[in-house]
């Protein structure tokens, strides 16, 4: 145990081509948070290789485990439980993290606890913003996933909208390399937006006024006509036209989400909650209806394990435990 | 020297407790294929049943392959994990050494043989030496009908065992010189995992956690012909 009553968590995240882990105590306090990225490993191929994720994370996950643990000050039998996502993801990575979290709490005698992959990119902000409470609404956009979850209480949840195609950071990475500007697509296109207009290419916002659900392989086939049909067209003023449709209807939804729910506060999350346009656009949209917006760093945005962390201490509260037979289930949901 | 074993590079999930007075304790299960669930209590069973704790661990024995790759990884990760908690080095053991070991006593070419999937085999030779077997081959990949053409070339009489021999049962009996070891030993043994570990464990013959590494002998998909593959983001995965 540390000090006191306090309850330090190792965390582990391997669910797709990162392999992190982190000490968090008590779900908010991050003591170490290390993060190997395999994005170079991955590149060539113009997206993430499972086979090649899972064994570069056998490879990674034990030395980033000692490097979380030595940064964190901590040694092994100061760990109070083990954390590691479990679902949703890549099944072959999200096994190497969870036998290697099993394994590890089972020599140092203290509980596993399995994660929710989107649950913990919600609780970076928790992280981040100790004063944040439910019931509040979040809009988690990934390269997987894209949806508006109300949380009523910790553990509680209401799926209030997903896509029903494609996920936006998937919509980000295809428009990339179809504009040729290499894998991961989401920072490509952040960087061309900046010296373009978003206002150039009137693009279509599928299922804005309907909903919380959301589409967006329309728009990445409307890209892929409009530059065929207008080679010259700069790249930079498709990037920024792409951008502001895709922010437009990820925030017009998360209002909507909040005014339908009477919820006060709305929490961003995930690797596309990384994105400039969408951060900014999402403060503003919160000023003007007089809502309080949650953020996390950019770097809480994207897969790590602290937030992991966090989310594995509050599960441990409320739930206790995960059985040591448990295993990983690759399209675990959240609601 | 207390050695604990993990067998997971095919359909079985297995392990073992083992010292200098033989295998103390053992687990085996079959069907299923669910490595990452089961290895974990299974460890913590065949703990209690010997009446050991980790902490009495002195090195931690891992099949390394070539194998099924997703259960070969969930051992060889749980294995350095432990190997890393318990601050004790590991042994990495090859699944055709392991599939040789328990038929050491044939005065025949031993060819272990673990199904590869896709039509093809991972195999090796080996001949019988005093207390055991040696290697007498590369381990390869290849296809049943290379294995059958390489045995003809040898001219040697074989015994074939592993679960890679009994689904090519067939072709090899085509060979008038091969015989099929049973169904009972398709599958590498945790106790053989532990014995052959700590003979060389004594000998101080292992390696720090970090350099176990699975094998593989085959590239992941994409990399064998990554230009016809490229492919982003499949369905269903969470980028980040
Ligand atoms: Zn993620």
């Amino acid at each position: 145990m540390t000090e006191g009553t306090s309850t330090a968590v190792l965390a582990i995240e391997t669910s797709c081509d990162e392999t992190a882990a982190a000490v968090v105590v008590d779900g908010t306090d991050v003591r170490s948070s290390v993060v190997s990225s395999q994005v170079d490993l991955h590149a060539r191929f113009g997206g993430v290789v499972p086979e090649i994720a899972s064994r570069a994370h056998v490879e990674l996950l034990p030395p980033v485990v000692a490097e979380a643990l030595v940064e964190s000050g901590l040694d092994g039998g100061d760990v109070d439980a083990v954390a590691a996502t479990v679902g949703p993801g890549l099944v072959g990575s999200l096994l190497v993290g969870v036998a290697a979290a099993k394994a590890l709490a089972l020599v140092w005698g203290v509980p596993f606890v399995g994660v929710n992959h989107m649950e913990a990119h919600l609780y970076a902000a928790f992280l981040e913003e100790p004063t944040l409470e439910p019931p509040l609404v979040a809009l988690l956009v990934s390269g997987g996933h894209t949806m508006l979850v109300a949380m009523e209480d910790h553990g509680v949840y209401r799926l209030l909208g997903s896509t029903i195609d494609d996920a936006a950071g998937e919509a980000f990475d295809k428009v990339a390399r179809f504009l040729g500007l290499g894998y991961p697509g989401g920072p490509a296109i952040d960087r061309e937006a900046a010296a373009g207009d978003p206002h150039a290419i009137d693009f279509p916002r599928a299922l804005v006024d309907h909903g919380f659900d959301f589409s967006f392989s329309g728009l990445k086939t409307a890209v892929v006509n409009y530059v065929r049909r207008h080679p010259d067209v700069p790249t930079a003023d498709v990037c920024a036209s792409f951008q502001e449709a895709v922010v437009d209807v990820l925030v017009t939804k998360a209002r909507r989400a909040a005014a339908s729910t009477g919820a006060r506060n709305l929490c961003l999350g995930g690797g596309v909650a990384a994105n400039s346009l969408l951060r900014s656009r999402f403060v503003d949209a919160c000023e003007q209806d007089g809502l309080h917006p949650f953020v996390p760093s950019r770097s809480m945005c994207t897969d790590n394990a602290a937030m992991v962390g966090a989310a594995g201490w509050w599960r441990l509260r409320s739930d206790g435990p995960t059985s040591l037979d448990a295993g990983a289930d690759p399209n675990l949901r959240l609601a | 020297m207390l050695i604990l074993g993990i067998e997971t590079a095919t359909p079985q999930v297995g392990c073992a407790l083992g010292a200098h007075e033989g295998v103390l304790a053992s687990f085996h299960a079959a069907k299923g294929r669910r490595h990452a669930e089961v290895l974990t209590p299974a460890i913590e069973f065949i703990c209690r049943q010997a009446r050991v704790t980790l902490d009495d661990v002195g090195a931690v024995a891992a099949d390394v392959g070539p194998g099924l790759f997703t259960g070969l990884r969930v051992g060889v990760v749980t294995a350095k994990a432990l190997a890393m908690a318990l601050r004790v080095p590991v042994v990495g053991v090859s699944s055709l050494d392991l599939l040789a070991f328990p038929v050491r006593w044939t005065h025949r070419r031993i060819v272990s043989v673990v199904d590869a999937r896709r039509g093809e085999v991972f195999y090796g030779f080996y001949r019988q030496v005093p207390g055991g077997v040696q290697r007498v081959s590369e381990h390869r990949v290849a296809s049943p009908e290379e294995l059958c053409s390489e045995i003809l070339a040898s001219g040697d009489d074989c015994l074939a065992v592993g679960d890679g021999a009994l689904r090519y049962a067939d072709r090899l009996a085509e060979l008038i010189q091969v015989e099929v070891a049973e169904a009972g030993l398709a599958y590498p043994s945790a106790g053989s995992l532990v014995q052959l570990a700590h003979a060389r464990a004594v000998r101080e013959d292992f390696v720090n956690s970090w350099e176990l590494a699975p094998v593989y002998l085959r590239k992941a998909d994409a990399e064998i012909n990554w230009h016809d593959r490229i492919r982003v983001r499949p369905g269903g995965d969470p980028a980040s």
